[in-house]
């Protein structure tokens, strides 16, 4: 008969002090090296790009994630580079970031908050994102900056332009180089007033969420500043397709501006009800009606055809700057030159804000000497650089907004071609569209502190 | 009153391809007993076959312009569309001008087909299942559908102008006696009403002056005696089910104007041609065309300013809460019939 020497009580002790004992240095390990969520630890790092891959703005999204893949491939030393030679700061070499390559993972925001926040916990949970950037709406981009202030990185905003986002729901984890509702109104109100007198009375359709309300606002303020009057302002439903019911109070309400505050389809359907309801060639109050569009894009004037010539709003960037307003707008050649070479056709101002974004933060990553999210931010914040092809430009402190030039544009009345639908009618520049951190429409929120998660 | 009658204008042509939609649905149900969620769908596939025949009309051939550059400085690729290389400039810009009124005639038999591969294919194994299944495997049929074309299409909508001579607008005011400029209504929209009410009248003239239109309502009426009888209804039927993704279709292609077509179209317009269906009366297709235009011009009214006002967000809902208040007070809807959905 053997006795074995094992007891059950025995045999747990000795395993919970063995697992403890191995399990000590481990905790130290992690403690050690991940003072932050995702610190890459091999000879790679992998940036989320969260983006609208389906419903109505995947157009967009996959614009965005075409200059995102150039942004990698550029960074990783592939291609021509792209803005890495005309950027101002020179430190990045395309040797990665930090000496790590540079990888990518893809999520699906279906321009819809909850979807958008499930994808960017996903990668940063399940495939270590160290970064998420992208998105297509302000709704999307509030919901996804929140999520990465409470995780721990760093999130780098794609197009959004509600003032929200860097106003009452700004975050210290979060950047914004797009421009803003408040921006529009300010370089859009002197070109409105050279263009159609200080006498007008504007009736506003507004999309009923948050990018729609403060674009209102702020058109609203801007041009009542000029002297303008506003007549109305209509609340229609996200989901609209046939704006007419809207556009048909319009004729008579003495109005002689419209002013939509749509983006994407809406925009396009309601411009195209508005076109064909005779309001372009009205007359009221003695002068021609006007519509104004104070958020423009490509893709949109692309959608609305011919209906958008003429037709007056404000954009990020284009890429005709450089061409026809000269070497301040450096970058945007080089970019255009590289994206185009790729893709067969120019890039977007999405494109162009993601590709930015991805080079920004990698930049910011460079000079830190580090991945940490607190690191970034203070390399960020007050940040000053060109070459990125809107001009000198501000990250400020304060609220993470980035100040530079506002394009006002129309829609062009002969396009030589499919690529030519929006020429530039003016640059704003920064000043003009600067305001203060304080200001009440961006008042009510707090920036916090830079949270490194883990 | 001016804006009373602008609404009311307003509201027809809406009713109009509510009214065509849920024709179709009624159609389908009454004769098939099926509830087809992907109604919509068909509606949306009508509008890109307006879109798809101007891609192929102005199909083209590249020549490369040298005195021109392109937007990197190469020289500049110009299209040239094959249509105006065979019949002159004139005549092919006129072509492709007319694209939308020619496109019905391209959809009407790919919607008949595409009814039928759906009827045939997918639906007729659905027949004796619980209406809750087929309406399951029926939406979903609709969101494979819609996937498909933003597969091809895009997800952005795909602007589609009506030919030229449509594209003003009408004073109507002037014809009434009004100030000018005061009731406008666009051209196209007339004729899309006019168009609506040409096939609901040819719907109804089929079903009510033709033999084959009177088995179709008998087997409506009573399937197991007509088939009794020795006519082979579930044929009959199969190409009712081809007509009403016409009807579906035809709605479509001649909506492509009015808004350019995107992809998900049809389910914009699907839940609100249920509630038609349901208001006018389960079966009932005269209640579909009544309920159709009538919520056209409720919903229009609804959206006035000083009606919003007294009732904020009534715009969103007063569709679903007239269909609440017929129900509540008839509830077999408008015109609808005794045992429809009833056993």
């Amino acid at each position: 008969m053997s006795k074995s020497n094992f007891t059950r009580r025995g045999l747990l002790k000795t395993g919970a002090v063995g697992s403890a004992g191995i399990a000590l240095p481990t905790i130290f390990t992690a403690g050690s090296a991940s003072a932050f969520t995702n610190a890459p630890t091999g000879g790679s790092v992998t940036l989320g790009f969260n983006v609208p891959q389906t419903g109505p703005y995947a157009d967009e999204g996959a614009d965005e994630l075409r200059a995102y893949e150039l942004a990698v491939e550029h960074l990783n030393g592939g291609g021509d580079g792209g803005m890495l030679s005309t950027f101002s700061s020179k430190v990045l070499d395309g040797t990665g970031i930090l000496g790590k390559k540079v990888e990518f993972v893809t999520g699906d925001t279906q321009t819809k908050s909850d979807a958008a926040r499930a994808s960017a916990k996903s990668m940063i949970e399940k495939d270590g994102a160290v970064m998420i950037t992208g998105g297509s709406s302000s709704g999307v981009a509030v919901a996804v900056q929140g999520l990465c202030q409470e995780a721990g990185v760093i999130f780098m905003a794609g197009l959004t332009h509600s003032n929200d986002t860097t106003g009452k729901d700004k975050k210290a984890n979060g950047f914004r180089h797009f421009f803003n509702a408040y921006m529009s109104g300010a370089a859009l109100a002197p070109v409105l007033r050279s263009l159609y007198g200080d006498d007008r009375r504007a009736y506003h359709l507004t999309a009923d969420y948050t990018w729609g309300w403060t674009q209102q606002e702020s058109i609203q303020a801007a041009t009542e500043a000029l002297g303008w009057e506003t007549v109305e302002n209509v609340l229609t439903p996200l989901a609209a397709t046939d704006f007419s019911s809207y556009i048909a109070p319009v004729l008579n309400s003495g109005a002689d501006v419209l002013v939509l505050n749509h983006y994407g389809g809406n925009m396009v359907n309601s411009l195209t009800n508005a076109v064909q309801f005779g309001l372009r060639e009205k007359q009221v109050n003695g002068k021609n009606f006007e519509i104004v569009v104070p958020l423009y894009s490509e893709l949109m004037a692309k959608g609305a055809g011919a209906n958008i010539k003429g037709i007056v709003g404000s954009q990020n960037w284009d890429w005709k700057l450089e061409n026809q307003m000269g070497s301040r707008y450096t970058g945007t050649n080089a970019f255009v030159k590289s994206f185009g070479e790729k893709y067969g056709f120019p890039p977007s101002q999405a494109a162009q804000t993601c590709y930015a974004q991805a080079l920004l933060y990698a930049d910011a990553v460079t000079r830190a000497g580090s991945f940490d999210p607190c690191a970034v931010v203070e390399a960020l914040e007050g940040f000053e650089f060109d070459g990125l092809g809107n001009g000198p430009t501000l990250y400020r402190a304060d609220d993470h907004q980035c100040f530079k030039d506002v394009l006002v544009v129309r829609g062009a009345e002969n396009p030589s071609n499919e690529f030519d639908l929006v020429e530039i009618v003016e640059v704003t520049p920064a000043e003009q569209v600067t305001y203060a951190p304080d200001h009440p429409m961006f008042a009510g929120g707090d920036l916090g502190s830079c949270n490194p998660g883990a | 009153m001016d804006a009373i009658i602008l609404q009311i204008l307003n509201g027809l042509d809406k009713g109009s391809a509510y009214a065509l939609i849920a024709l179709g649905l009624t159609l389908i149900f009454g004769t098939l007993g099926v509830v087809n969620f992907a109604h919509g769908a068909l509606f949306m596939i009508g509008a890109f076959c307006a879109v798809t025949l101007n891609k192929i009309l102005t199909l083209g051939y590249i020549t490369i312009d040298e005195t021109q550059k392109d937007f990197l400085g190469n020289p500049l690729k110009v299209e040239n569309t094959y249509v105006e290389t065979w019949f002159g400039p004139e005549l092919g810009a006129a072509i492709i001008d007319w694209s939308v009124p020619l496109a019905i005639l391209f959809a009407i038999p790919v919607m008949v087909a595409i009814g039928f591969i759906m009827e045939r294919g997918l639906i007729k194994h659905f027949y004796n299942r619980p209406h809750a299944d087929q309406i399951l495997v029926t939406f979903g049929l609709a969101i494979v559908l819609q996937e498909i074309i933003k597969y091809f299409y895009g997800a952005n909508p795909i602007p589609t102008g009506a030919p030229e001579v449509f594209r003003g607008s009408l004073d109507f005011g002037v014809l009434l006696g009004f100030d000018p400029n005061v009731i406008i209504y666009p051209y196209w929209r007339l004729v899309y009403f006019l168009f609506a009410a040409a096939i609901i009248g040819a719907v109804f003239a089929f079903l009510q002056f033709t033999t084959f239109g009177m088995v179709v309502r008998a087997g409506m009426a009573d399937r197991e005696t007509v088939g009794l009888l020795g006519i082979n209804i579930d044929r009959r039927f199969t190409i009712m089910f081809g007509i009403a993704a016409a009807v579906a279709g035809l709605a479509g292609v001649m909506y492509a104007p009015i808004n350019s077509p995107n992809y998900h179209m049809g389910m914009d317009f699907l839940v609100l041609s249920f509630v038609v269906v349901v208001v006018g009366g389960m079966g009932s297709l005269p209640g579909a065309v009544l309920a159709g235009f009538l919520l056209g011009i409720l919903e229009s009214f609804a959206s006035m300013n000083e009606v919003k006002s007294l009732l904020p967000g009534i715009d969103q809902i007063i569709i679903y809460l007239v269909a609440i208040i017929i129900l509540l007070t008839r509830p077999r809807g408008l015109m609808g019939r005794k045992g429809v959905m009833e056993e």
